[in-house]
């Protein structure tokens, strides 16, 4: 069975048919070509997939992808400005050598976006127990909360850039 | 003048943008029209034979193209594992397999494969074809499969396939003439690696009518190989292209899924074909690290010397050969490097089992075989009453040895460095001494530390060749291809560094590719055994070092200044002498495209074959709190300090050591597949399999011991695998230093260590 959703992605308003047994990271995928939204293990325990919806991370694997209707979803694709340039948390992950083979980075870096929304100053016990949905084997976690700390420090998340709302706006 | 040193610096990986917007494309990330979805039907039973098949209702299912049974596939053997192909045919790899099978030989065999127009499709029909067995028993353990009445896994050859005995003088004189002689049985579990991307490979005939195969593998051009061997088609018909990868660990080392997407597409016309490994199909039926056990002896005197290391071992290969033997054999060549004894035996033995297939993944052989020996080795200091430190202070090689088992001698070997920059930079003394006031009640706390000795890619046991090309472009950057193969550990990165640091250029002059391609890049066997920097640098240096000459050789036609009196320095060409500008390594470039009477575009290749071998080493040392209540290990603090030579690139080696140190600190308290008494997997997935999250691991601290290797390119030896090796025996170490119980076994679950600790109550009790 199909349905009509509409919903905002990185900004902008879209709509689409899906089916009702489509996950969400499908129709982003496949539907809306954001491949910078991974899959790692399609049941909700890696955090690959992890997106925005609604000032909340969410796998959007185990999201139904009708329940994106009326939703603000931002996917890795719309974090930076909209001329490219890095925000200071995808910044951050580069500077502190937080990206190896960067497959769980969009994931981590939208969990980061959150979590510093949230609380801009968090302990590294308070990143490392908010990046805990999100699996890394590369980099033992090391570099990426020095990365969350890093982009604390230098102002945190101002705006969604896309969107042009904070991150944490409330549903 | 002074010279930018851009090998040494930290400059940022190049790739990393990509990342962090999410531009990067990995396999999945490429649409093709009209793309066809593959899956593999996988046995229920680990050992049998399939009777037979009813597919009649799977056929009939929406969406079904076409199911394949055994006997629709090419049928030539082949092996899976990674190696460069050996002119002689007695030391190939076991070709035990072919693509699909009725012959099971471990739970989740390829014994059928459903394509269909969606995923969903192929899933939902497979789920229809029915399947009648023969059951034949099921061998866990190398110890059952090798016991008198057990049936060969292969017809062709015994369960126990190979064996190998390395070593000097006489380890049972040796034994007697100890003071003491210390025995353990040592045991390592069944390790995945757990690379974000599962497997994926995508197939489809191009427009020359050749076969094209994307997919995530470390190694494109030994994946051509085995791709067209399996098919049985000749070389040149298959194209291999490794776009980003989501990570490797050795289990992308494997060619499993390519040739089956080959073979799909080559049955349907050249139509794509994609298989896509769920993560359940990755933990359980891909390639795990080898579960080994070692019966270990050393003599050891009351002042520390080691007369003997005796060891026997069983290899839990699992039901293919896969890369078989190099690693349960490996061992004792670098227990050599590392220590020196009076007399050393190491027999080692690998068997089929029913379980998962082992093949390569990171350290290959070296986390099972170090922790056997640190474990012992910690366990004979105790015995003699000696710091754990010194006794292997007093013990391990010198620098300059000669390793006659690796026909190698251990230059720049710097064990003793490490050693004593580990005690002070882990504040080791200080630590024990805290340790003391938690060795009663319900939290204890000790140290522990571990050393480790690393050969640096495979001579001379096996092959090492590379080559690499540079091109300058008009505006006089320069694109470098190589065929080694970036994997997420930043071997482009630094492979770029050098070429740019030899021509005398910025590092962002040098642009390397987003993708490997069998048809463009030049020959490298891949990304294993920390080979890249060490091998495929001696192909870039030896292309940038022509290149510029050929941009000199220019500049002297051009301006009349003898080659050998200036330099290239940031992209400048300067006198020597003085530092003055001749001209501008762009000019050049220009003039080499369009200058009417000289033009010609510079380029150079080289290709090159290495003959030696430099051996790391380094050491781990831990510190954990252990509750006796319940056996939780709390790993309080992990460092590794690394005798590498030189770090071409500080902030990414350091992100090396800590993605190692994470991986073996989780195979010293966490990881283990599991199996029921039917060789069904029981955890795979990332929920039951214990992949440590964020919360689960301390901050890691990497420190490097560095020196200028004499014979690594750049200085530099391996260091990508050297992290990932000692962690887990100091922490069994360090937990022996708070509770005074050594354990013989990883993971050093709760359970494990609640029992074990009450045992030695007990046993401490009946001793009274
Ligand atoms: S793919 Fe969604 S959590 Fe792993
Ligand atoms: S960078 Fe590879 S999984 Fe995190």
């Amino acid at each position: 069975m199909k349905q009509t959703i509409a919903f905002t992605l990185n900004g902008e308003a879209v709509s689409c048919d899906v089916d009702v047994r489509q996950s969400l990271i499908e129709v982003l995928r496949d539907e809306f070509e954001m491949t910078g939204v991974k899959e790692g293990c399609s049941v909700g325990e890696c955090g690959a997939c992890t997106v925005i919806i609604d000032g909340q991370t969410m796998e959007s694997c185990l999201y139904m992808a009708v329940w994106a209707n009326g939703k603000n979803i931002t996917t890795i694709e719309g974090v930076a400005a909209e001329d490219g340039h890095l925000d200071n948390v995808q910044q951050a992950f580069v500077d502190a050598g937080a990206v190896q083979c960067g497959y769980c980075t969009p994931g981590m870096v939208l969990s980061s976006e959150q979590l510093l929304a949230d609380n801009p100053n968090p302990t590294r016990d308070e990143i490392r127990r908010g990046l805990s949905g999100n699996m890394c084997r590369c980099t033992g976690y090391q570099k990426i909360v020095d990365a969350v700390e890093l982009a604390a420090k230098n102002g945190g998340v101002k705006t969604d850039n896309r969107n042009k709302i904070p991150f944490h706006v409330a549903n | 003048m002074d010279k930018k040193k851009i090998v040494g610096h930290s400059e940022e990986r190049w790739d990393a943008i990509a990342k962090v917007k999410g531009q990067a494309n990995y396999t999945g990330d490429f649409s093709f029209k009209h793309l066809l979805h593959a899956k593999i039907l996988r046995s229920t039973i680990a050992h049998g034979y399939v009777k037979s098949y009813d597919i009649a209702e799977a056929a009939q299912m929406p969406g079904v193209i076409k199911i394949f049974l055994p006997e629709d596939l090419p049928h030539h053997l082949y092996s899976t594992a990674g190696h460069p192909w050996n002119l002689d045919p007695a030391k190939r790899d076991i070709e035990d397999r072919t693509m699909l099978t009725r012959h099971v030989h471990v739970y989740g065999d390829d014994i059928a494969l459903v394509v269909a127009r969606t995923e969903l499709q192929a899933k939902k029909a497979m789920l229809k074809i029915k399947v009648e067995y023969d059951e034949y028993p099921v061998y866990l353990t190398p110890e059952a499969a090798m016991a008198p009445d057990a049936m060969r896994i292969h017809p062709e050859r015994e369960n126990a396939f190979a064996s190998s005995e390395v070593g000097f003088g006489d380890v049972k004189q040796s034994l007697k003439d100890a003071d003491y002689v210390i025995a353990r049985h040592l045991t390592t579990p069944v390790q995945q690696h757990l690379h974000l991307e599962n497997q994926i490979a995508v197939a489809y005939q191009s427009s020359d009518q050749r076969w094209t195969c994307i997919s995530s593998t470390q190694i494109p051009h030994i994946c051509r190989r085995i791709v067209a061997q399996a098919n049985g088609i000749d070389w040149s018909q298959v194209r291999v292209k490794k776009p980003f990868i989501g990570g490797g660990f050795g289990n992308k080392q494997e060619i499993i899924i390519e040739p089956l997407v080959v073979a799909l597409s080559r049955a349907l016309g050249g139509r794509p074909v994609q298989i896509a490994l769920t993560r359940e199909e990755t933990i359980a039926y891909t390639r795990t690290r080898h579960a080994i056990s070692y019966d270990m002896k050393i003599g050891v005197n009351q002042d520390g010397h080691l007369t003997a290391i005796d060891c026997d071992v069983l290899s839990n290969q699992g039901g293919y050969a896969s890369h078989g033997h190099a690693v349960g054999g490996k061992g004792g060549t670098f227990i050599n490097a590392l220590y020196r004894a009076d007399s050393l035996r190491f027999s080692a033995k690998t068997v089929y089992t029913n379980i998962a297939t082992a093949g390569a993944m990171r350290g290959y052989g070296m986390p099972q075989v170090i922790f056997a020996l640190e474990s012992i080795i910690d366990d004979a200091a105790d015995k003699i009453g000696m710091d754990p430190i010194k006794f292997r202070q007093i013990n391990h090689q010198p620098d300059g040895f000669y390793n006659q088992l690796g026909q190698t001698k251990q230059r720049d070997f710097l064990i003793e460095q490490c050693l004593v920059k580990g005690r002070a930079a882990f504040h080791w003394d200080e630590k024990l001494a805290a340790s003391q006031a938690y060795k009663t009640g319900v939290k204890r706390r000790g140290v522990g530390i571990a050393a480790f000795s690393f050969g640096t890619a495979v001579w001379p046991f096996g092959l090492e060749t590379s080559s690499a090309r540079l091109f300058a472009l008009p505006d006089g950057t320069f694109k470098l291809q190589v065929g080694a193969t970036e994997i997420g550990q930043g071997a482009d990165t630094a492979l770029a560094q050098m070429a740019a640091e030899t021509l005398g250029v910025p590092f962002k002059s040098v642009i390397r590719d987003v993708m490997t391609d069998t048809d463009l890049d030049p020959y490298d066997t891949g990304a294993y055994a920390s080979r890249q920097t060490y091998i495929g640098g001696v192909a870039v240096k030896k292309a940038a070092e022509e290149m510029k000459q050929k941009i000199l050789k220019r500049a002297e036609t051009e301006f009349k200044v003898q080659l050998e009196h200036m330099d290239i320095v940031d992209g400048n060409i300067v006198y020597r002498a003085d530092g003055d500008l001749v001209t501008t390594v762009k000019d050049m470039a220009m003039q080499s495209y369009y200058d009417w009477d000289t033009a010609g575009s510079m380029e150079t290749y080289s290709s090159i074959n290495v003959h030696h071998n430099s051996y790391g080493s380094g050491c781990s040392l831990a510190e954990v709190e252990v509750d006796i209540e319940t056996g939780q290990v709390k790993l309080l603090s992990l460092m590794n300090v690394h005798d590498s030579g030189k770090i071409i690139n500080p902030l990414l080696a350091s992100g090396q050591v800590d993605g190692g140190m994470a991986m073996s600190a989780a195979y010293g308290l966490n990881e283990e597949l599991l199996y029921n008494k039917a060789g069904k997997p029981l955890n795979n997935n990332m929920l039951d399999y214990k992949l440590p999250t964020a919360m689960d691991l301390p901050d890691l601290e990497g420190v490097f011991v560095e020196s200028q290797d004499p014979l690594g390119p750049y200085g530099n030896k391996a260091l990508g695998e050297n992290p990932d090796v000692s962690p887990a025996p100091a922490i069994r170490n360090a937990v022996k230093n708070a509770i005074g119980v050594g354990i013989d076994k990883i993971p050093l679950t709760p359970e494990l260590v609640y029992n074990q600790y009450q045992a030695a109550q007990k046993a401490a009790k009946g001793d009274l």
